[in-house]
């Protein structure tokens, strides 16, 4: 399926006070798609998404909207609208002129305007709050407002920037879905801006992972989940082991002093590499069993697992999930099937390095 | 309780200046020099009529002058960046470092028929102004007067107004024309209706700028209630005084009142 690009950058290059924001971005996104800018405050998510909305120009690079320049349309002029961070309701108007607000600016008839609103308060399952004023609704309800208020205008792409940060656990989860429901009721492309992974993985077609400025990986949610091609992604999206190893050749790579048979290849004989398994693929067994044997240092219960840390024989620790308990001092065992191990190549520049927000996750190793 | 004995010094400082001269006013308005009950100093305040309409017009038109003034300067200056707005501030605080009566009489020596504006204006072969005695002064005094009452609180409104609004306005099609007439006005509204108080109260109260820049001709209702109480043996009248001053004041929070629930807005506005 080859759908047509409907936003291309090229070349984006932005910094502010001489700090590089962004460094040559290229992306293209599709009609249709839901697209999701992930990563850490700073990577240049927000302002890759300020430029797509015309606020910022780039201080190089062009920005294609259906194969059209638009580095010089100034916002009010573009297909595009955007839900904010904050909301941005207007607080002297009543919901039903907020979401009605741009139909008013380009003139649209009354009985245009009042059935837009309507339908669109209704897909936002916001009916009946039109006579409502802004601060007396919830921060879910206000949400929805500046949901409804950008897509009443029909945008060809909707631009949303860390639209549920505000908003507590349960009724994010909540939101998530209903946009997800809006953006294939709607049929609009989705820019989603997010520093978390979970929000991105759950409901995006694909994700972009940006670090530092620049784009690291862009894939499908189960593509970066599985095969991150570098330790900032690996250790982004979800939580991982990550160790320093050797290939001496395709399919078999050695690290904790052992070796291991695994699927990546290509790389050069005896090249130095990061080893990336999550913590839910590593199986622990009686002492022996495995391919790794070690002591449990440390059980936490977290719900819906606990998080094992265990220390091999020869040094590393090892975090595990799992739903069985250990006993803390035990002796265990720990398997690994080949494909639990994913191969990246050493971090080439600083973004590709793993992030130290989670200290328990920086193993030594890394400093070979 | 420990946390009300701060507020101590200030409850009784507004008690012996504040609430006890308004008891007086009103004791002073509803009684006879020989401490009878009467509504006839009420009623005998009627007659100044004209002076209270004289009071009430210059001090409307002052302020919608300052209005019109203000308004652009106010909006302009939250605009520019942070350094070119403090100094800013400053000066137009500058000229309030400087006494109120010195102020108003630098204006005399400016538009009196034989002045600065008279002299430069004959310099130039103009026909000359004659300003200085007429209504047109005693606003032109107001006006300068109390202009940066005008243009502090609606500046100071604007300058806290939620940049993303702005940005949301224009993502949502309208132009700097539209987002200004459909954002940023109505929500500055607040700042308007404080700024408006706090130019129309003064003004409609004043007595100084209206003696100096008027000539006295044209009474004011300021003027009306020091003649009552220092306007010498003849004149001399506090219970009428008392009377004029309780009726302008039951005007003003009439005016004031009504323009707060006109403001509609969700912030309250401070009656000076």
């Amino acid at each position: 399926m080859t759908e047509k690009a409907r936003i291309r950058l090229v070349d984006l290059t932005t910094a502010f006070d001489g700090e590089v924001v962004l460094d040559n971005i290229n992306l293209e996104i599709k009609d249709r798609e839901f697209l999701t800018l992930l990563g850490p405050s700073g990577c240049g998510k927000t302002t890759t998404l300020r430029i797509i909305a015309g606020f910022l120009k780039p201080d190089s690079g062009d920005v294609f909207f259906d194969n059209e320049r638009i580095n010089e349309v100034p916002p009010n002029k573009r297909a595009v609208n955007t839900v904010f961070q904050k909301y941005a309701l207007f607080t002297h108007m009543n919901v039903f002129e907020n979401v009605a607000f741009g139909l008013r600016i380009r003139k649209t008839p009354e009985a245009e305007i009042r059935k837009r609103v309507t339908d669109a308060l209704a897909l936002a399952e916001l009916s009946g709050y039109d006579k409502r004023r802004v601060h007396q609704l919830s921060g879910g309800q206000q949400q929805r407002v500046a949901i409804a208020r950008a897509i009443v205008n029909r945008p060809k792409v909707l631009l949303l920037d860390e639209p549920l940060g505000a908003l507590d656990l349960k009724l994010r989860k909540e939101m998530q879905r209903e946009l997800k429901k809006i953006q294939r009721t709607a049929g609009i492309t989705f820019v989603y801006v997010t520093h978390d992974q979970e929000e991105a993985l759950t409901m995006s077609d694909r994700v972009v992972v940006m670090n530092r400025g620049k784009i690291l990986q862009i894939g499908s949610p189960v593509d970066i989940y599985n095969e991150p091609r570098c330790a900032f992604v690996a250790d982004f999206i979800g939580e991982s082991n990550i160790f320093s190893g050797v290939m001496p050749r395709d399919k078999l790579v050695t690290f904790a002093e052992q070796d291991f048979t695994c699927l990546d290849g290509g790389f050069a004989a005896n090249e130095e590499v990061d080893v990336v398994i999550r913590p839910e693929d590593i199986d622990v067994t009686a002492p022996g069993d495995g391919a790794v044997s070690g002591t449990v240092k440390s059980i936490i219960f977290m719900g819906v697992h606990y998080e094992i840390t265990v220390v091999g024989d020869t040094g590393e620790e090892w975090q595990i999930h799992s739903t069985d308990p250990q006993t803390v001092g035990d002796r265990v065992g720990l398997t690994l099937t080949p494909d639990d191990i994913h191969i990246m190549h050493k971090p080439a520049s600083p973004e590709e390095e793993p992030v130290d927000y989670d200290a328990d996750e920086e193993d030594e190793d890394d400093d070979d | 309780m420990t946390k009300k004995l701060p507020a101590i010094p200030y409850v009784v400082w507004m008690a012996i200046f504040v609430v006890a001269p308004l008891v007086l006013v009103v004791v002073y308005a509803l009684t006879t020099p020989d401490g009878q009950v009467t509504l006839a100093n009420m009623l005998e305040a009627r007659k100044f009529l004209g002076v209270f309409g004289r009071s009430f017009g210059l001090a409307l038109i002052a302020t919608v002058i300052c209005l019109i003034l203000g308004y652009p300067v106010a909006y302009a200056f939250s605009r520019e960046g942070e350094r070119f707005r403090s100094v800013a501030m400053m000066l137009i605080m500058l000229p309030r470092w400087m006494n109120f009566l010195l102020r108003t009489y630098a204006w005399v020596t400016i538009i009196e028929n034989t002045g600065l504006l008279n002299q430069v204006l004959g310099f130039l072969h103009l026909p000359k102004l004659h300003i200085i005695n007429t209504p047109a002064a005693v606003v032109l005094g107001m006006v300068y007067d109390y202009l940066p009452f005008m243009i502090l609180p609606i500046y100071s409104v604007i300058i806290k107004l939620d940049g993303s609004l702005i940005e949301a306005a224009r993502d949502l099609g309208a132009d700097s024309y539209r987002v200004f007439t459909k954002i940023i006005f109505p929500l500055s509204i607040p700042g308007v209706i404080s700024g408006v108080t706090m130019v129309f109260v003064p003004s409609v109260s004043t007595f100084v700028i209206s003696k100096l820049l008027g000539g006295g001709k044209d009474m004011l209702v300021g003027d009306l209630i020091e003649l009552q109480f220092l306007g010498g043996a003849g004149a001399y009248n506090p219970q009428l005084g008392s009377a004029v001053a309780l009726v302008m004041m039951i005007i003003i929070l009439i005016c004031m009142s009504l323009m707060n629930r006109f403001g509609g807005g969700d912030e309250e506005v401070v009656l000076l």
